[in-house]
């Protein structure tokens, strides 16, 4: 096993990796020890406490209804934020200043504004100027905030997607006669589409994540929300976060693992220009390559 | 209501509740968001650091441990791991971050929930910044006899450092908004003065705005100066 950053070990630095492998164990197991220990202490780990999760009542009650309506507000939100990010993406690349203008004002401000105020003002603006039942607000709330916020993270995807095909294709299609908008719509978008998709389900991951903040602050009843109903009832705030983490950590690895396929398999594709946005573009996107301004509110991707 | 307020005085009756708010104050919340982002910060570029360095060892316990811890911490919501912070590690491990008083503690521990979670992504930045360090660098450093951590010490990281500087700055920028989630256990920063106000005011466009402006004024700057950084720092190849 080498490295380009070490060699091959020899005989003394075997030993000393041994020597560091175990000492690094010996940490570790102090700190599992210490957690089992507390946990032991604090009555954590009666069976009583892990057995709700075993039976259908405390899945069918909270943890099912809230995973539904996680899926729900983050699916809504992405629904509805990429042809508005979409809109937003290739307005900021428009050839007229006053179109250009205002759209990338528009999106600097909303992403540099954390998702959390826009959640809070649209939920005091629902309460105010709407007629939305209460019990449906913190789902239209959570849903606004998600949307202004990761619209305007796409449109900078749908922008770098536009950017990153090969100059040729623009310029094969000036060259057989279409226009501005001809160009857009029947060559550069569709093929910027396919090349963004890994990156639009890398930001599927944020969205799924970021529901979690009005189940704590505008009360709307996602996963996290429903965890503390559930650890209300059977007392058991440890298993219940265990539980509700494993979740959200399955739902988002197959998520990721699914974007990551995706961008293997959109490389390898023969038919394609070979242009592909994945996430580790997404956190990368240099400002300068796009053209746009280091802005506001980069960091869309965390 | 109207904020379309050109007299002076009506325009002392719009801002005047402002003045009500004193524990804290929209500067004192404001400021504590920047005590957040900046004690996280550096927590989170140590940590995410050594995590990079665990990645990349030869140590193949240390590389598991690394690989493991991103890839749970960074799926998982942050608001999950706040949370847990307050009702997990403080009510039943009992870790207080030596503060008895609850402002303090939950402050402290927001800092850590804030820092454990913001590393994963510092370590990924620097990680793909190793990846950019050109092979005959390390190959050179080997060759004239340097040990793994001298190579990464010395050599790699300095110059991975210099090209992750646009990365990282997006990770500070994120983080600076994430503060607010710090919100969920209590925590005094700006996200909760905002909420408190929006509920009890009658000027809901002016407290959005307001607090909106507040947080532009934190990250635009922030990525004007380190993108600036990023390019008069970045090794010319």
């Amino acid at each position: 096993m080498s490295s380009v950053l070490y060699d091959t070990p020899g005989p003394r630095a075997k030993r000393r990796n041994i020597v560091l492998s175990v000492v690094f164990v010996v940490l570790l197991a102090a700190l599992l020890w210490w957690v089992w220990k507390t946990m032991d202490e604090k009555n954590q780990l009666e069976w009583s406490l892990w057995k709700p999760f075993t039976q259908s009542e405390a899945w069918s009650t909270y943890l099912w209804p809230g995973l539904a309506n996680t899926l729900k507000a983050a699916a809504l939100s992405m629904v509805i934020a990429l042809p508005l990010g979409a809109a937003f993406g290739i307005a900021r690349m428009s050839d007229h200043k006053w179109v250009r203008v205002p759209a990338g004002v528009v999106v600097e401000f909303f992403r540099a504004i954390p998702v959390l105020l826009l959640m809070l003002f649209a939920n005091e603006f629902y309460v105010r100027s709407t007629g939305i039942p209460s019990d449906e607000r913190p789902l239209y709330a959570v849903v606004t905030g998600l949307v202004l916020y990761n619209a305007s993270v796409l449109a900078e995807v749908v922008r770098a997607g536009i950017l990153a095909l090969p100059k040729g294709q623009t310029e094969a299609a000036q060259a057989i006669g279409l226009r501005k908008g001809q160009t857009m719509t029947t060559i550069l978008l569709p093929q910027a589409v396919t090349a963004m998709l890994p990156a639009i389900v890398s930001q599927l991951v944020v969205i799924v994540k970021d529901t979690a903040l009005g189940g704590v602050m505008i009360g709307f009843t996602e996963l996290l929300n429903s965890r503390s109903t559930l650890a209300a009832f059977y007392g058991n705030v440890i298993p219940s976060f265990v539980v509700v983490a494993i979740i959200f950590i399955v739902l988002n690895f197959a998520l990721t693992s699914f974007a990551s396929w995706l961008e293997k398999r959109l490389r390898r594709s023969k038919r394609s220009t070979g242009a592909v946005l994945g996430a580790e573009d997404m956190e990368e996107l240099n400002p300068a390559a796009t053209g746009g301004t280091f802005g506001t509110g980069a960091g869309g991707s965390i | 209501m109207s904020i379309y307020v050109t007299h002076p005085e009506a325009r002392e009756i719009v801002f005047d509740f402002l003045s009500d708010y004193n524990d804290p104050s929209l500067l004192g919340a404001f400021w504590v968001t920047i005590k957040l982002t900046l004690l996280s910060g550096v927590g989170s570029l140590i940590w995410g650091t050594l995590l990079a360095a665990m990645r990349v060892s030869p140590v193949p316990l240390m590389r598991g441990f690394g690989t493991v811890y991103v890839n749970v911490v960074r799926n998982v919501p942050l608001t999950v791991i706040i949370l847990f912070t307050s009702l997990g590690l403080a009510d039943i491990f009992g870790v207080t971050m030596g503060s008895k008083v609850f402002e303090t503690r939950d402050f402290r521990l927001a800092v850590l929930g804030l820092a454990a979670y913001t590393a994963a992504f510092v370590c990924e930045a620097i990680r793909s910044g190793i990846n950019t360090v050109p092979l005959g660098q390390a190959e050179a450093a080997r060759a004239i006899g340097l040990n793994f951590s001298q190579t990464l010490r010395l050599i790699v990281l300095p110059q991975a450092f210099r090209a992750v500087i646009g990365p990282l700055a997006n990770v500070l920028i994120a983080l600076t908004k994430n503060t607010t989630v710090a919100a969920a256990i209590g925590v005094a920063e700006a996200a909760l003065l905002m909420k408190e106000m929006i509920e009890n005011e009658a000027q809901t466009v002016l407290i959005g705005a307001v607090f909106a402006f507040g947080f532009v004024v934190l990250t635009l700057p922030t990525g004007l100066f380190l993108g600036w950084l990023s390019k008069r720092l970045a090794v010319k190849r």
